[in-house]
Formats: structure tokens, C-alpha cells, sequence
């Protein structure tokens, strides 16, 4: 009896320590089913954000989009920067996530299909469905993939156009336009932030 | 004196059906390493200047396109879309000529069809009865897309009053249309016919400007409140969707460089 009770316990440690690699568009259709039952909810306005963050700070690589949407001149940052750079872009961009997301009282999102472009990324695509107000649109999602156990959002591509890559251009002309220094972008995400 | 500002006039509601145009089409996505070479930067000729104009493109925005565009809104849906289905057929007698023009002679046949479909079983095309037989919309094209297509470079980006961001090559595709490109121009403006006005073709402009603006109200809303420079996002939304309709992007949407992917490990 004991050694069935050992068996079984290394069976269980065992399962637990088995990870099963999560489809792009499972984790996909997973954060936009519970993106749509956060945003048609009666939760206030405040309750909603916070819960959307929690689902951005889980599936999405923020610290990777920070680091693409520095450009080059994340090659020039020192350590002290580069701390200071990711906490206030975690900030940001939760904060514009939310702000972007909570307007739709309800958005019916559909995986359409699936594609592996290498081992690092798979597009996920979408289609946010036609309201009254708006067209159908399409929507592209670039699923980081390194770790199959937990692949993460490192853009949307929205008909065609790369939310991040508008990112990255915004941040270069802050940047070009102050001499690239990077103590202007803080100020402006600082700025932002407090909005 | 007066041809010169019609065709400024023309040039302006031109350069909002050209936004139009920029708006709607398909998309999916794939890294193509031929995009590469198709990165070289734009540049932003007279930047300090081109943001002034920019300012002024939002006040007058503000003050008329978007209050006619939130108007606009509150028409009953079935009018919208028919009006937004009744310009996208004209649109067609520009799109075909490109289609030819870029070699696209299946699209050309298929656009044609839907033009001849639509324009006669449609009610000048406000009923889509094409979708009906099978013949879905396709992309628009227009004369700047088809000298992308040639090799034309985009050279400097600029943004005009009233008409918007642009580049030299986009100017230039836009000047076409007035130069017997566009057949709607032609019978409306161009040539004396009994069937239309002037004002045909400046009304159809126009409201295919409300149209696109109307559709777009939340999204350009979203875009200003989550912008810390709204013109440089502006600007690389404009050439991000040009460079992708030029490629015609049901083969890619990544028309840029992106290497900058690789290189990030998070993982």
C-alpha cells in the first residue's frame, strides 16, 4: 500500500511538473472572451482597468515592446536607465491599453487563423466584428512563441497597421527631435502617465 | 484664376477620398524578408513646417469634419451603408485602370464585373448584389499604389492644408486622376455632359470624406487621447498603409524592416 501511495505521489509531482504548450489562438480567444465579460460587466469604469491590466501584464510581453519600441537607442541605455525606462513604460502602456480598451461595452472578437512564421512567432488573426458604429475590422495578433508554455502579445496589427511600429516612430521623433536624449522620453511618459 | 481653384478645390475633397481609400482593405500578416529592401526611411521634408500644417489640419477638423461626421452618424444605418456601398463602386473606375496598370488583370476583370453588377442591378451600386454572386470587394487601387508598384520611391513626406499627409509620389498618383485618370472626373468636370454636374463630383468627394471620417470617429478619438506626439503616429500610420497597399498585402502586411523582433529576448 505504501509504495502505491509513492507511486502515486511522484505521478502527481510528476503531472505538475509537465507543462503543455498553449496554442497562440487558445491564449487568444482565452484573454478576448475574458476581456468581454470584464468589458460589458456593471463593474465601475476603475474596477475594469484594473482587471484589464491584470490580463495585459499576463499575456502581453510588455517588457519586449518596451525594448522594440526604444529602436536603436535601447543599445545606448545604462542599467539605471533601463530599469527606469521599463517601470515607466509599464505604466504607459497599461494605461493607454486600458484606456483604449474600455470604451467598448462589448467587442466580439473571432480567431479567423493561425500561422507560424518561425520559432519565435505565430499570427494569430482576428476579426473584431461590425457594430453600428463601426466596420468590421481586422486584427492581427504577433504572438511571441520562444517559450511554448506561455507564449505572450508582443503586437496588434490593426488592418494591416502595427500598433507597435507607430509605437517605435513615436518614440524616435520624441528622441530626434531632443537630441536623443532619453531623459526627454521620460518626461513625456511621465507626462502621460499622470494625465 | 478660377480653373486654379478648381482644381485646388478638387485636390482637397481628392486628398479626403484618398484617406478614404487608405482605410479599408484586407490584411494578414507575414514576415517577408523582400520587405527588407523596402525599408529605406522616408524622409520628413520641412518637419517644423509640416507640423504647423498639421496643427491646422486638426483645427479644421475639429471645427467641421468631425461635427459632420457625428451627424452624419445619427442617419439610419441602411442609408450609411448604402452611400458607403454607392462610393465604393465609383471608386471602382479608378481601381480598374490600376488593376490593368499593375498587371492585376484578374482583379481588373473581377472589379469590372462588380462595377457593371452593382451600378445596374445594385441602383448605382448603393445594394451590393455582387457579394451576392460571389464577386467580393476587392482592394482599391489607385494611381499613387501604381507607381509604388513600378519602383517610383515615395520621396519626402509632407502634409498639405487641408488635404493631409502625403508624399511627392501620392501627389503626383493624386494629380492623375485630373489628368483623364478618373472617369468620374471626367464625366462630371472634365467634359460637358448633359447626365452630370460639377457639383456631382464635389458632393460624391465630400461625402465619401464624411463617410470615412464617420467611420473612424472612435478610433481617431483613441488615437489622440493615447498619442505623446499624435503627428508622428499619424505620419507612420499614413506610410505604414501605403507601403502595405502597395505590396498588396495578402502576401504581406510586415512592409518594414523588422529585425528589431529578433534581436529582443525576453524569454
Amino acid at each position: 500500500m505504501a509504495k502505491i501511495k509513492i507511486i502515486f505521489f511522484f505521478f502527481i509531482l510528476l503531472l505538475n511538473n509537465i507543462s503543455f504548450a498553449k496554442e497562440p489562438s487558445k491564449l487568444i480567444s482565452e484573454i478576448v472572451n475574458e476581456a468581454s465579460v470584464i468589458l460589458s460587466s456593471s463593474d465601475p469604469v476603475e474596477a475594469k482597468i484594473i482587471r484589464l491590466n491584470n490580463i495585459a501584464e499576463t499575456s502581453v510581453d510588455i517588457n519586449g515592446i518596451g525594448m522594440y519600441t526604444l529602436g536603436k537607442y535601447r543599445k545606448d541605455l545604462s542599467e539605471d536607465q533601463k530599469i527606469k525606462y521599463k517601470k515607466l513604460f509599464k505604466s504607459y502602456f497599461l494605461k493607454s491599453f486600458s484606456s483604449r480598451l474600455v470604451d467598448y461595452s462589448d467587442p466580439k472578437i473571432s480567431v479567423v487563423s493561425e500561422k507560424k512564421i518561425n520559432e519565435k512567432y505565430t499570427i494569430v488573426s482576428t476579426v473584431l466584428d461590425e457594430t453600428s458604429k463601426n466596420p468590421e475590422i481586422k486584427i492581427d495578433w504577433r504572438i511571441y512563441t520562444k517559450n511554448p508554455d506561455r507564449p505572450l502579445i508582443r503586437d496588434l496589427i490593426v488592418e494591416g497597421l502595427s500598433l507597435a511600429r507607430t509605437q517605435k516612430e513615436e518614440f524616435k521623433s520624441i528622441l530626434q527631435n531632443n537630441e536623443g536624449d532619453i531623459n526627454y522620453l521620460f518626461k513625456s511618459l511621465e507626462e502621460f502617465i499622470i494625465k | 484664376m478660377k480653373k486654379i481653384l478648381k482644381i485646388f478645390l478638387i485636390a482637397i475633397i481628392s486628398q479626403v477620398y484618398i484617406l478614404h481609400l487608405h482605410a479599408g482593405s484586407d490584411g494578414t500578416l507575414e514576415i517577408n524578408s523582400k520587405t527588407k529592401e523596402k525599408s529605406a526611411e522616408v524622409k520628413d521634408c520641412f518637419e517644423t513646417v509640416n507640423r504647423g500644417i498639421f496643427a491646422f489640419n486638426q483645427g479644421l477638423d475639429k471645427i467641421f469634419f468631425k461635427p459632420v461626421a457625428k451627424g452624419y452618424r445619427f442617419l439610419p444605418k441602411p442609408i450609411r451603408s448604402g452611400t458607403s456601398n454607392a462610393l465604393n463602386n465609383l471608386s471602382n473606375v479608378v481601381t480598374i485602370p490600376n488593376n490593368v496598370l499593375q498587371g492585376q488583370f484578374k482583379e481588373a476583370g473581377i472589379n469590372t464585373l462588380r462595377f457593371s453588377i452593382n451600378s445596374t442591378l445594385g441602383i448605382g451600386g448603393i445594394f451590393d448584389v455582387a457579394s451576392y454572386y460571389g464577386l467580393n470587394k476587392l482592394d482599391k487601387e489607385d494611381y499613387g499604389q501604381t507607381l509604388g508598384t513600378w519602383g517610383v520611391k515615395e520621396g519626402c513626406y509632407f502634409v498639405l492644408p487641408v488635404l493631409g499627409p502625403t508624399t511627392v509620389r501620392d501627389t503626383l498618383g493624386s494629380l492623375a486622376n485630373f489628368g483623364g485618370g478618373d472617369a468620374w472626373y471626367n464625366v462630371t468636370i472634365a467634359n460637358d455632359t448633359k447626365y452630370f454636374e460639377n457639383s456631382d463630383y464635389y458632393y460624391s468627394r465630400l461625402t465619401a470624406g464624411v463617410d470615412f471620417r464617420a467611420k473612424n470617429l472612435e478610433a481617431f478619438d483613441s488615437l489622440e487621447n493615447n498619442s505623446m506626439d499624435l503627428y508622428a503616429s499619424v505620419r507612420s500610420l499614413y506610410l505604414q498603409d501605403r507601403k502595405r497597399k502597395i505590396l498588396n498585402s495578402d502576401e504581406t502586411t510586415e512592409t518594414m524592416n523588422d529585425d528589431d523582433w529578433e534581436e529582443i529576448d525576453t524569454q
